[in-house]
C-alpha cells in the first residue's frame, strides 16, 4: 500500500464534510462538518510529515487542532445565542437581514 | 515507500468504515447520530495517526477531538433540543443536488490532484523520531514556532472568554423574590390557582406510576395531580380502571389465604 492512500481518504473525508457543510441545515451538523474538514486536513498533515521525513507537519496539526478547539467554543456559544434568540438552530431561519 | 502490510490491513478496515461514518453524517437525520457518526471518525482518524508514527497527535486527538470537542457538541444538542430534526423544505430551489454536485467535484478534484501528482520518495519518521515522537515535536515547536504557540495561547484565552462572555444572560426584568412570589400566588388565588403544590400522583398497592391520579377526600380522581407533560400527551390512566383492577386482586389475594372460603361457604349455606 502507499502512504499516498492516506492523502486520497484525507481528500474523500474534506469532500464529505464540505458537502455536508452545504446541504445540511442544522447549524450543529454544518458546524460538525467543518469540524470533519479540520481533521481530514490533519490526516493530510501527518501524511506529509511522514513523507517528508520532518515533524513540522505534524506541529502544524497540533496548531490546527489548538484553533478549532478555540473555534468550536466561539461558535458554539454564537449557535446558543441565536437559539436562545429565535429557539431555532436551523441555518435558514437566521435571516433578519434579507429584505 | 510503501507501508507494511499490518498498516495496509489497518488502513484498508478502518478506511472504508470512516468513509462510512462520514456519510452517516452527511445523511443522519438526527443530530446526536451524525455527533456519534462524527466520534467514531475522529477516533479512527487518532488510531491512524497513530500508525502514521504521530503517537502523540493520536493522543491529542482523542483527549481534544473526541474528549472536549465532540463532549461540547454533545452538551449543546442537549442545550437545543436532541430530538432537533433538519427541515426538509428547500430555500433555494435545487440546492440540494448543486451542492451534492459540488461535494463530488471537490471529491473528484482532490481525488485527481493526488493522483496525478509526482511525490518524492518517503523518507519516513524512524530518523526525525529517534529521540520519541513528543521530544521531537517538543523540539520543533519550542524552537522554530515559539511566537506562534505565545499567539495561540492568547487565542485560547480570548476564546475562553468569548465562550463567556458570548453566553451570559443578561437579566431583563428585576430578580423575582420568594416575596414577591408569594404575593402573586395569593393575588392569583382568586382565578382558581392553589397556594399549595399540586397533589402528588396516585400511588396504589398494583402500580407505582405517574400517570395515574391520586384520588380525592371525596373518593374522585384528581385529574391535576398527573404531569401536566402526561396529560397534553394523552398517557394518563383512569384511576378506576387501576382500582377495579386492584379490587380483584385483593380478592384473589384473599382467596388464596383461605381468608374468603368461609364467606363464600357461609353464603352457599344462606
Amino acid at each position: 500500500m502507499e502512504i499516498t492512500n492516506y492523502l486520497g481518504l484525507a481528500a474523500i473525508l474534506f469532500a464529505i464534510g464540505a458537502t455536508t457543510v452545504l446541504l445540511r441545515r442544522n447549524a450543529i451538523v454544518v458546524f460538525m462538518g467543518v469540524e470533519l474538514m479540520l481533521n481530514a486536513t490533519n490526516l493530510a498533515f501527518v501524511t506529509f510529515a511522514r513523507m517528508h521525513g520532518d515533524v513540522t507537519g505534524q506541529v502544524l496539526a497540533f496548531f490546527v487542532m489548538v484553533v478549532a478547539a478555540a473555534e468550536v467554543v466561539v461558535g458554539l456559544a454564537i449557535i446558543i445565542m441565536i437559539f436562545r434568540a429565535r429557539r431555532s438552530a436551523s441555518v435558514d431561519d437566521v435571516n433578519l437581514l434579507q429584505s | 515507500m510503501t507501508a507494511s502490510g499490518a498498516e495496509a490491513a489497518l488502513f484498508w478496515v478502518l478506511a472504508p468504515l470512516m468513509v462510512l461514518a462520514a456519510l452517516g453524517l452527511l445523511f443522519a437525520r438526527k443530530a446526536v447520530h451524525a455527533a456519534i457518526c462524527v466520534m467514531f471518525v475522529m477516533v479512527d482518524l487518532a488510531i491512524l495517526y497513530v500508525a502514521q508514527e504521530a503517537a502523540f497527535l493520536g493522543v491529542v486527538q482523542v483527549v481534544v477531538y473526541t474528549g472536549a470537542v465532540m463532549m461540547l457538541f454533545l452538551f449543546v444538542l442537549m442545550l437545543v433540543g436532541i430530538d432537533a430534526a433538519d427541515s426538509l423544505t428547500e430555500t433555494i430551489r435545487g440546492q440540494r443536488w448543486v451542492g451534492l454536485l459540488l461535494g463530488v467535484g471537490l471529491a473528484v478534484v482532490l481525488l485527481g490532484v493526488i493522483s496525478r501528482a509526482a511525490f518524492p520518495p518517503a523518507v519516513g519518521l524512524a530518523e526525525a523520531n529517534a529521540v520519541t515522537n513528543p521530544v521531537a515535536l517538543a523540539r520543533v515547536l519550542l524552537a522554530d514556532y515559539v511566537l506562534a504557540m505565545e499567539v495561540v495561547g492568547v487565542l485560547l484565552v480570548t476564546a475562553a472568554l468569548a465562550g463567556l462572555v458570548l453566553t451570559h444572560k443578561r437579566r431583563l426584568a428585576a430578580r423575582q423574590t420568594q416575596r414577591a412570589l408569594a404575593a402573586a400566588k395569593v393575588a392569583a388565588l382568586p382565578t382558581g390557582r392553589t397556594l399549595t403544590p399540586l397533589p402528588a400522583p396516585g400511588v396504589y398497592a398494583q402500580n407505582n406510576a405517574m400517570d395515574t391520579p391520586a384520588l380525592g377526600p371525596d373518593g374522585r380522581p384528581l385529574e391535576h395531580s398527573v404531569p401536566r407533560v402526561l396529560r397534553i400527551r394523552g398517557q394518563e390512566r383512569s384511576a378506576t380502571a387501576v382500582l377495579a383492577a386492584e379490587e380483584t386482586l385483593v380478592g384473589k389475594e384473599l382467596a388464596e389465604a383461605g381468608l374468603l372460603t368461609e364467606a363464600t361457604e357461609d353464603e352457599e349455606a344462606r
